[in-house]
């Protein structure tokens, strides 16, 4: 073996600088899951009726189920008594506004990188922050009000708007859908919510940052986000964890509505905490991600950048219920050291002349696995139907793995999948090739790195492209020698 | 500038360099030519500091300082450039962006100030017009795409911006056509200032005919066998190999 993969695959370390704790007392709802439990998170949130009632009822109907071990993951058993279903940071009152909320979690956001107060707010980008199981604040909604865009967390949804909640939670993904959908509508506590009313561009980009702190605890938000007929919508979302050794679960939902004409672009940068060298500790992120192009015309695209987590199991899929609907899904999962990732997607084909497409880009390094599952679906009646599906693995070192697994199922004939999949080793001609030029290892590797995800990150918004790329540095850091 | 010693190198534990000793003095311009075999890519990628390329023994000093102990791109700080016989592809990083990357790394290592975005395009878009290359060349990613031509003048141009101490092409004609030679000659001819030093790895005495060599060699079984002026280069092109073949066997 020569030298410079030796290199490669020697020392893999990672630094991860959202690794810290904040110190903040927490309200933390005792550990277990029973109905009793369930009921508690309901109280506290002060939730209509018959949220509890559908929380109930995915609760047993997820008594009933088991967890999914079809991924290509070595999953340990989760002792689900054990978690703690609800923490929040303790506060007197329920803060009205930003100035009230506590300066500790106001410097934990600043640390991020995600300000929340007036001053240094990111410029054209509206946050919602979200620690542990609750929203903290969300900026810009006074702006947001007027161009009639509803920006908020779930809970502050359930209260001023319980109704459009009604119609549309469980629409796209039922309680019924999965394991982990099951846990997360039994138990979830906080997410956004968001409401673009009819021929509306939201007026600016719409961003939550989800941040795990408290021990033993399981973090389980639920997102939903309607766009009505005519309107735009680009929305963000990032998310870390402080290094702990033991597992962390994250089990969060996530359902896009489109309507008649409407887009929604939804992009996603994971650095939850990944464990050490060694495999100890991380996050489990198992996540339920769907999008409904409900009307014709409609449009949903995600994007993710994936390079935390221990576990990841996450299929952000799209529904292309109208006619000429489209449906995409861009991503680059980075795993290293004893990561595994089992990602990819799923494009239902309903509706007639309808169109997907998949880049996906699957980057190994350490002893990880990373697989890629996607499925193509093409129903009886959606003629016309047309998929593109690239998915590329680029291995550094000969210790980690890459797998593909795309399924294609098509009931009609005039359908056209395409599908194409690549897997290269990075190339010693190529570090060798930029070092003779006078960048170093690192600078060489994420360079190449970059490039094999550049048809990606350009479907990023500005600011996270730029902080996805730094982040796959950071994460590269120390994978060469 | 450059003093080889009696090198020898081994790639996966086969020696290819047996004895090599060769000096290129500031300003000169040398040429090492040779059969298929010999170990002229093996020179040129042991002067870059490729892995692989195993120095068991003898010394190579550049500058003043030994090269043997030091990281390719230390190599190129300090002002070592090697053109590429096979150009490498790297896909998705645009051609403009990385030789800028290059550049500052190399200017950063020294100490030096970066360049930024508008000189550095003043400096590649003079050499892009000198080597006739379109300017859409800088946004297509790193020689994908490229005609094998296009990625030997792409080289040049790389040589003309990172602005070496001492250059090694490798091959740098193989593979072009007349009028492409002509071009990438000049392009070398103008970065001939009396200090830059030049070692041109070839096959034929073609490119020779352009450039005027200082000296030239003959390498021939790991070693440099016989060393003359430019009218070697001829000797050999009317000769052949064949004579040196026989004699190392």
């Amino acid at each position: 073996m020569s030298q410079t993969v030796e290199q490669v695959q020697g020392v893999i370390q990672k630094r991860y600088a959202a690794g810290f704790t904040t110190d903040i007392e927490s309200d933390m709802i005792r550990p277990g899951l029973d109905e009793e439990i369930i009921a508690m998170i309901s109280a506290k949130k002060e939730e209509p009726e018959w949220m509890l009632e559908w929380r109930l009822k995915a609760y047993r109907h997820w008594l009933t189920m088991k967890t999914p071990n079809w991924a290509h993951l070595n999953i340990p058993a989760i002792d689900f008594q054990a978690l703690h279903y609800y923490a929040s940071p303790k506060q007197k009152n329920r803060p009205q506004s930003l100035d009230e909320v506590d300066p500790k979690l106001l410097e934990t956001f600043d640390r991020l990188g995600v300000p929340l107060h007036e001053r240094a707010r990111l410029a054209g980008v509206a946050v919602d922050a979200v620690f542990d199981s609750v929203s903290v604040g969300t900026t810009f909604q006074k702006e947001l009000k007027e161009a009639g865009v509803i920006f908020c967390s779930m809970s502050e949804a359930l209260q001023e708007h319980p109704d459009l909640v009604r119609e549309y939670i469980g629409s796209v993904v039922p309680h019924t859908d999965n394991f982990f959908a099951a846990l997360n509508s039994a138990v979830f506590s906080d997410g956004s919510f968001v409401y673009i009313p009819k021929d509306t561009v939201c007026p600016m980009e719409l961003s939550t940052y989800f941040r795990i702190n408290a021990r033993d605890t399981g973090q389980f938000e639920r997102t939903l986000i309607i766009a009505e007929p005519g309107s735009k919508v680009s929305y963000l979302e990032g998310c870390t964890a402080p290094m702990r050794d033991e597992n962390q679960l994250h089990a969060a939902v996530v359902e896009l509505v489109a309507l008649e004409k409407a887009q929604i672009k939804y992009s996603t940068v994971q650095n939850w905490y990944p464990g050490d060298e060694n495999g100890k500790g991380g996050i489990y992120n198992f996540v339920t991600k769907r999008g409904d192009c409900r009307g014709d015309d409609s449009r949903i695209s995600w994007t993710q950048v994936e390079t935390g987590s221990a576990i990841t199991w996450k299929y952000p899929s799209c529904i292309m219920r109208g006619e000429r609907s489209a449906g995409e899904f861009y991503s680059v999962a980075l795993t290293h050291n004893h990561q595994q990732a089992d990602t990819g997607t799923k494009m239902i084909h309903l509706g007639k002349d309808s169109t997907s497409k998949i880049i996906s880009k699957g980057i190994s390094a350490g002893r990880s696995n990373n697989s890629y599952r996607g499925l193509v679906r093409v129903a009886k009646k959606a003629t016309n139907v047309r998929n593109y599906t690239q998915c590329d693995s680029l291995l550094i070192g000969k210790t980690c793995g890459a797998h593909t697994f795309p399924y294609i199922e098509a009931a009609n004939a005039s359908a056209k999948v395409e599908h194409e999949a690549t897997t290269s080793r990075i190339g010693e001609d190529q570090l060798f090739y930029c070092r003779s030029r006078g960048l170093d290892e690192e600078e060489a590797v994420a360079l190449i790195v970059d490039g094999f995800c550049k048809e990606v990150f350009k479907e990023l918004p500005m600011e996270f492209a730029v902080e996805a790329k730094a982040l796959l540095e950071i994460s590269l850091e120390g994978s060469v020698g | 500038m450059l003093k080889i010693k009696d090198l020898h190198v081994s790639v996966d534990e086969q020696e290819i360099l047996k004895g090599l000793s060769l000096e290129v003095g500031e300003g000169e311009l040398h040429a090492v030519m040779g059969p298929n075999g010999s170990g002229k890519s093996t020179l040129g990628y042991t002067l870059a500091g490729r892995d692989d390329y195993e120095v068991t023994s003898g010394s190579i000093e550049f500058d003043g300082e030994d090269l043997v102990e030091m990281e390719p791109d230390e190599r190129a700080a300090a002002g070592v450039f090697l053109a590429f016989q096979y150009p490498v592809e790297i896909p998705g990083v645009n051609n403009a962006y990385f030789l800028r990357a290059a550049l500052n790394a190399q200017r950063k290592a020294r100490g030096e100030e970066e360049v930024d975005g508008v000189n550095f395009l003043k400096m590649v878009r003079e050499s892009l017009a000198e080597l006739e290359m379109d300017e859409s060349l800088l946004k297509r990613a790193v020689n994908e795409g490229f005609s094998g031509g296009e990625k030997k003048r792409n080289e040049i141009v790389q040589m003309a911006v990172l602005q070496p101490k001492l250059a090694i092409l490798d091959e740098t004609d193989s593979g072009l056509d007349i009028d492409a030679l002509k071009l990438v000659a000049d392009g070398i001819n103008r970065l001939r200032d009396g200090k830059r030093s030049f070692v041109v790895i070839t096959h034929y005495q073609r490119l020779l005919d352009y450039l005027t060599p200082d000296k030239v060699h003959v390498l021939s079984g790991g070693r440099i066998v016989e060393s003359g002026g430019p009218e070697l280069a001829h000797r050999l092109e009317s000769e052949g190999y064949g004579h040196l073949e026989r004699a190392s066997a």
